[in-house]
């Protein structure tokens, strides 16, 4: 068996009829309480990020931006697991999670300054605006250890395994399947099952690790890992929204219940490039992504919703508003401009820091050293 | 004044222990770091009387316990790591470079990162591979991070409360040879803030400068070349990064001569930064070039040959004729 054919948790069928898998079953009264505006919102939250991701991927293009790792096609799991955490978990994206930084509140020209050369956070964890949701990290698995420290805080500090799922803390960390490869994935799972920290591990497969194919990174389907650490794991079809949804809810409660770390296998694909700087077309075949390209999550939740007899002013109204959005950003990303180089010197350290203080004042006593003189 | 004499190990431990009692979001992690008290016993005693919470026994997993020690620092917590030894710290090589040292710049400053490495290094106790390195220039060429090694009790059991306050990593490099040295504590005044370099011995002929373990040789060698009529000054260096200069280019205005004597490889390392850097700043003030004395640019050798290899009273000795002979 390939990773590709282990079952898993379905709601929605390829053509987006409601066709609960087995495995779906204990899932359906999370998704059976959603309301319409709920399941509207999730359609929204998809097709705008899509715009923007196009948008942001139009502008790497025309030289605005250095890099951009589209989301295209990842939409689904990304808003399911976001939309089910509460807003008091705390999430470690990875770098190519931009919905789930904007259903958490931060602006995606935050992320756009980072992609553009202006910043290398984006955003304020700290800020109650940004959600509690952490900067991006580049190094692959990296962020896994730290959601899994993080997590052990809150338990050691007594905010999460209260039995108060209104109140007690989660975290929700996201990976890929090339990431899974990396040895700190390992042992983040090692210290999460150790301490019993409420994590949950949330790896999209999006099959390809740049060019490398997930048959390369697992022999098994890489939802079987989690086993290995004890950790409870569900695969589910990442192309689902409501599926990504309720099995993330299901197993952030459990976690934040104090039954220790959850993991999820979300089984998606990436539509477009790994980033801006490769060419899907020399490592993999157009049957493929055309194959994939019938499991659009977008179309998927959009054929859903006309089923259960959404207007067309609704989908009007989101693409309008994913317009506005990506407008939106083009125009302000065109206009960010270096940072005050001072930036360079003020935080390397938090404490006063000697040779800072000498190298910066160098480098302003360089500069001033031109001024006047003829340009 | 309160003044008792002991052993580095127990100055340590005694620092840890003032330092946890000072701030309950301190907490220690490492491997054998509890029930055993460490490998080195620094940390004995500790779990028992502040629990299992505050002193944990990590899985054997050195990247796992930095990163997660990020991930605790994020929660708000002070965490103190223990690397078991100098050789084993590269697994964690990523999380200290890439992610620890770069985080508080990556949040241009809304993020703090109080972490404290402890990492038992160099030479002198006959161990085998990997248990006997000195990865210091590792560290000092990272920007981010904080370096400094103590080499007297005292030093030790203030460096450590002072490592754990600061808000930025510290990469607490401890001379595991000095383990046992004893020597006389303060226990309620603090000589010298964390980041400064320390003049331990007047001399006006030749200044000895060096870290760590080998403040102590250098010691020897200056009573060595005192009974030979050459009055050495020695200074600690202490801080590592950033280096204190002040004191080291007082010493070596007035001598006119200087000599580095470190454990670890002498390309690219600390003598050769603080050598450069005393050349550009005291240049009219030098009768002789800054010369080094280390260990050889090779992997650290089998525990029988390292006395051949660490840098003794011998060769800084002849590194200080050399310099006299200018």
């Amino acid at each position: 068996m390939t990773p590709i054919e282990a079952p898993l948790v379905r709601v929605l069928a390829d053509d987006g009829s409601y066709a609960p898998s087995a495995d779906a079953e204990r899932y359906l009264p999370l998704i059976d309480a959603l309301t319409d505006a709920e399941l509207e919102q999730f359609y929204r939250d998809m097709v705008v990020i899509r715009a923007i991701d196009t948008q942001a991927t139009n502008l790497q293009r025309q030289g605005q931006l250095a890099l951009w790792p589209p989301s295209r096609g990842q939409e689904a799991a990304q808003v399911g697991s976001a939309r089910a955490a509460r807003a008091h978990d705390t999430l470690f994206p990875s770098y190519r999670e931009h919905v789930v930084t904007r259903i958490r509140g931060v602006d995606p020209l935050d992320i756009i300054r980072v992609m553009r050369g202006t910043s290398h956070g984006g955003w304020n964890p700290a800020d109650a605006r940004n959600g509690n949701t952490r900067i991006y990290t580049l190094v692959l698995g990296s962020q896994t250890l730290h959601a899994a420290g993080y997590a052990m805080g809150l338990s050691f500090d007594g905010r999460t395994g209260t039995g108060d799922v209104e109140r007690d803390e989660a975290v929700v960390v996201y990976y890929g399947d090339g990431a899974s490869s990396q040895g700190d994935v390992h042992e983040a799972m090692v210290f999460a099952a150790s301490y019993d920290a409420p994590v949950l591990f949330f790896l999209q497969n999006n099959h390809w690790a740049i060019s490398v194919p997930v048959e390369t990174q697992s022999k098994v389907p890489l939802v079987g890992r989690g086993a290995g650490y004890g950790i409870p794991s569900v695969r589910v079809d990442g192309n689902d929204v409501l599926a990504s949804y309720a099995v993330s809810r299901t197993l952030l409660d459990e976690a934040r219940s104090g039954l220790g770390p959850r993991a999820i296998e979300a089984v998606t694909y990436r539509m477009g490039a790994h980033t801006t700087s490769d060419d899907p077309t020399k490592y993999r075949g157009s049957d493929e992504e055309q194959r994939w390209a019938q499991r659009d999550p977008i179309a998927r939740m959009r054929a859903f919703l006309e089923g259960r007899g959404a207007s067309a002013s609704v989908f009007d109204d989101v693409d309008a508003e994913a317009a506005d959005a990506a407008e939106d950003l083009r125009a302000r990303a065109v206009t960010l401009t270096s940072p005050e180089r001072s930036l360079i010197f003020d935080h390397v350290y938090s404490d006063p820091h000697p040779l800072m203080a000498e190298q910066k004042k160098w480098l302003n006593d360089y500069e001033a050293s031109f001024e006047g003189s003829a340009s | 004044m309160t003044i008792d004499t002991m052993p580095m190990s127990k100055a340590l431990n005694a620092g840890l222990r003032k330092a946890m009692e000072d701030d309950p979001r301190v907490l220690l992690m490492g491997e054998d770091i509890g029930r055993l008290g460490g490998v080195f016993r620094i940390t004995e005693h500790l779990q028992r009387d502040f629990g299992d919470r505050r002193v944990l026994d990590t899985p054997l997993a050195e990247s796992g316990i930095v990163g997660t020690a990020i991930g605790l620092a994020m929660a708000g917590f002070r965490p103190v790591i223990e690397i078991q030894f100098d050789g084993f710290v590269f697994p964690a090589f990523d999380q200290i470079t890439t992610q620890l040292a770069k985080l508080t710049n990556r949040h241009e400053g809304a993020l703090s990162m109080p972490v404290v490495i402890r990492i038992p290094y160099g030479g002198h106790i006959g161990a085998v591979e990997h248990h006997q390195e000195s990865p210091e220039a590792y560290f000092t060429h990272t920007p981010g991070l904080r370096v400094v090694s103590p080499s007297t009790p005292n030093d030790a059991y203030w460096m450590i409360q002072e490592a754990i306050r600061s808000n930025d990593p510290v990469i607490f490099l401890e001379p595991k040879s000095r383990y046992w040295q004893k020597g006389e504590v303060d226990l309620e005044a603090s000589a010298l803030p964390l980041h400064a370099s320390r003049i331990v011995r007047r001399g006006s002929d030749v200044s000895l400068v060096g870290h760590g373990a080998m403040v102590t040789t250098l010691l020897q060698a200056a009573a060595l070349a005192e009974a030979e009529g050459t009055s050495c000054e020695v200074v600690d260096v202490r801080s590592l990064s950033p280096v204190d200069y002040g004191p080291i280019l007082d010493s070596v205005r007035s001598t006119g001569r200087m000599v580095y004597a470190q454990e670890a490889p002498g390309h690219t390392s600390v003598g050769s930064e603080i050598a450069a850097t005393v050349m550009e700043r005291a240049f009219y003030a030098l009768e002789a070039p800054v010369l080094r004395v280390s260990g050889f640019d090779t992997p650290f050798p089998p525990a029988k040959l390292e006395g051949t290899y660490l840098p003794d009273a011998d060769r800084i000795l002849e590194a200080v004729d050399r310099s006299l002979a200018y």
